[in-house]
């Protein structure tokens, strides 16, 4: 077992979804993890490259390799900030056209690890005493399917958890609609793929929808709210983090 | 001349927003593609070694992008030394052009098609016309469009988003023969469409191809379909020309094994297509006397040069990436403006015409990695999305307001905010208190400027009192 994990919690979970960092914390504690939060760490740079604004992402590369350059384990939770570590910090290294900075990002890359990555591969848990008795239905993410490959991980890790009435979502696979700027936009089309994901979701009849991602989970939330449907989004982490003596920290 | 891409199509998100308020297309378009993918997930996963095979096929385009020159020159060799005749044209006014000699010489004021993406890109049949030469579309969805004086708007499926009432309704008013009572059952819809091109393959003397493989070291050039007009169109006339984009040469005859079973499977979910012409050449007495194959660039070797882009070019248009995308579900093929529609077209488009049209599709996907994930030559979509939308944002060129808009002066904005650790807290602070004119019950509802966008269907939640760092800081 890992002594130490760095947390990365990613600008827009520090910022929106303070809750969740606090799971996180709340959770790797309980299975006898050391957390730290290095707290000169800020963004990963994934919205101004995935937007085309590779140039202004680089200054936060370096940034991000710097801060956690002394850590072990990083962990996060979120797929979609992961996926840009992993797979696109090398492209932006090779556009500052800095050597340096590519080996340095080839040496973090295999030690950054999505949530329910730390749990299942490297803590080797499933269960990890989590108790929360709601219908509940996962969304999984297309960054955390499709980027990092997290698989059924997090559904193994719910599956496990306490009293869970765990229901399966009808087109699982198929994209909210948040895609970042793209949400903005093209705001139509992302309106209709999300209004398939919400009647999905309703369809389900859960009263609480999960993923690994707060961005696609607020957009999601958003119109849920929106429409007065009554069902809640929560991130996998704060599922995790409820035992049956009470909640989160 | 502009390849692919209509200078004049709105932007996407115009289009876009105009294609998602069609209930019938929406419909027609949701069954179709719903369909052919869970069909294509099951041929897929008959192949024990699909992933092998997919990688073989990325494989081999890209050694053969790396080397096309030498290709196509053995290409050029093989297929004059089986008695056909190339040509190579620089762009698609000149593939026109030598399409239209060749039809002027033979005295013909008709020819009849194959289905084919490459002459859409060219926009040969309009080019053709003007010669006063008329271009039969001999695929039966591009005979529907071509009725309907529509365009296509799927790479396989061209009028998939037109229903069977809607074709009904089209042969009743547009061909002679169709009998009055024409009911819109699949059989009777294709047998009126049989008898109308039967006549027009016995009549033509001059037919036009696209080619899917051309095989470098025998020259021989294979057309794959489903319907048999392609064996019609590329046996019956005395005269057959086929187009190709350059980067459909392949070396040798044994690499057809690995496309002839990616091919199928990923575009109509077949073990096998129905026919797969293959040709060499001029045969005495048997099928066309006379062959020419024009060799086309139009933008291809400029797409070469990109380093990342180039992949686009392993592209061998089976459309699987249309049908996974949610994008593309719901908005149809016209919304892209382009030939080639949907993921692929949203990076093949922009590429082909360097970047001066189409600055709409790199933004046109959600990211979401579908389309990726099931092609079958792997080409890294999200990545060269990505990469085109940094062609985009960073454009020297771009106007003024373009480079002074509001975005480009907030990603700047943002960046040096996150570059700090005491300007990004800083920050976190003033959206908290800045929302205060906006946020009720913990949610925000409206927002002003282009982030009304977002508001206009979905909430967004008010920044809480206490940051993440705040509570670590104050528990430690």
């Amino acid at each position: 077992m890992p002594p130490r994990v760095s947390l990365f919690i990613t600008c827009f979970n520090d910022t929106i979804f303070p809750q969740t960092g606090q799971a996180v914390v709340t959770l790797l504690e309980r299975l006898g993890v050391t957390v730290d939060f290095p707290l000169e760490q800020t963004c990963c740079g994934q919205m101004h490259f995935n937007t085309g604004y590779a140039t202004e992402a680089i200054p936060l590369v370096r940034r991000f390799v710097e801060v956690f350059s002394d850590s072990e384990l990083i962990v996060s939770p979120s797929a979609s900030c992961v996926g840009m570590v992993r797979d696109y910090y090398p492209r932006v290294a090779e556009l500052a056209g800095d050597a340096g900075l590519a080996a340095a990002v080839a040496e973090l890359r295999p030690r950054v690890l999505e949530l329910s990555e730390l749990l299942v591969d490297q803590l080797g848990v499933e269960d990890v005493g989590a108790h929360f008795p709601h219908r509940v239905t996962y969304h999984p993410t297309c960054h955390s399917l499709r980027m990092l490959k997290v698989a059924d991980r997090p559904l193994r890790l719910l599956r496990a958890v306490g009293g869970i009435d765990l229901v399966e979502l009808p087109e699982a696979t198929q994209c909210c609609g948040f895609g970042g700027t793209f949400a903005i936009k093209n705001a139509d089309t992302s309106a209709a793929m999300l209004t398939d994901k919400v009647r999905a979701i309703l369809d389900t009849r859960a009263e609480v929808c999960v993923s690994a991602d707060n961005s696609c989970l607020m957009h999601i939330s958003g119109a849920l709210s929106r429409q007065q449907t009554g069902v809640r989004t929560m991130h996998l982490a704060e599922v995790l983090a409820q035992t049956i003596s009470g909640g989160v920290a | 001349m502009s390849p692919a891409a209509d200078p004049l199509a709105p932007r996407f998100p115009a289009a876009a927003s105009a294609a998602l308020q069609d209930s019938q297309l929406r419909h027609n378009l949701g069954h179709a593609t719903q369909t052919i993918r869970a069909k294509r997930a099951q041929a897929v996963g008959e192949v024990p070694d699909w992933e092998g095979l997919r990688e073989a096929g990325r494989a081999l385009k890209e050694r053969v992008l790396r080397h096309l020159d030498d290709h196509l020159m053995a290409l050029e060799e093989s297929v004059t030394r089986a008695g056909g005749t190339v040509h190579w044209a620089r762009d698609g006014e000149e593939a026109n052009r030598i399409i239209g000699d060749i039809a002027v010489a033979h005295g013909v004021s008709e020819v009849v098609k194959v289905k084919s993406l490459t002459t859409d890109e060219t926009d040969l049949n309009a080019a053709l016309e003007r010669r006063g030469i008329r271009a039969w579309e001999t695929d039966l969805a591009e005979l529907i469009n071509q009725l309907a004086g529509d365009t296509s708007s799927h790479i396989l499926v061209p009028a998939i988003h037109k229903n069977r009432e809607q074709i009904r309704e089209l042969f009743v008013r547009t061909l002679p023969d169709a009998p009055p009572g024409l009911t819109d059952d699949p059989r009777a819809l294709a047998e009126v469409a049989r008898r109308h091109l039967r006549a027009l393959f016995l009549r033509a003397r001059v037919g036009v191809s696209g080619v899917n493989f051309a095989v470098a070291d025998t020259g021989t050039v294979s057309v794959v379909e489903s319907e048999g007009n392609g064996r019609m169109c590329t046996t019956l006339p005395e005269v057959l020309v086929s187009v190709m984009g350059i980067e459909k040469v392949i070396p040798s005859w044994e690499d057809l094994e690995v496309y002839l079973q990616l091919l199928p499977r990923s575009s109509t979910a077949e073990r096998m297509n129905p026919y797969t012409s293959l040709w060499t050449g001029v045969t005495p007495g048997d099928g066309p006397q006379e062959f020419h194959l024009v060799l086309l660039d139009n933008g291809r070797t400029n797409v070469l040069s990109d380093e990342i882009g180039r992949q686009a070019l392993n592209c061998i248009r089976c459309s699987a990436c249309l049908n996974v995308c949610p994008v593309y579900e719901r908005t149809g093929g016209h919304a892209y403006g382009s030939t080639y529609p949907g993921p692929i077209g949203a990076i093949l488009t922009p590429l082909l015409s360097d970047m001066s049209q189409a600055r709409s599709l790199p933004y046109a996907s959600s990211l979401c990695g579908a389309c990726y994930e099931v092609c079958p030559v792997k080409i890294d979509i999200p990545e060269v999305l990505v990469h085109l939308r940094q062609r985009v944002a960073e454009d020297p060129h771009a106007p003024l307001r373009e480079r002074l808009s509001p975005e480009h002066l907030a990603m700047r904005a943002v960046a040096r905010v996150f570059a700090d650790r005491r300007r990004y807290e800083a920050g976190q602070r003033a959206a908290r208190f800045g929302q205060w004119p906006l946020a009720r019950g913990g949610k925000i509802s409206r927002l002003p400027g282009p982030l009304a966008a977002w508001t206009a269907t979905r909430d967004l939640p008010a920044v809480p009192a206490q940051s993440f760092r705040d509570w670590w800081r104050q528990r430690s």
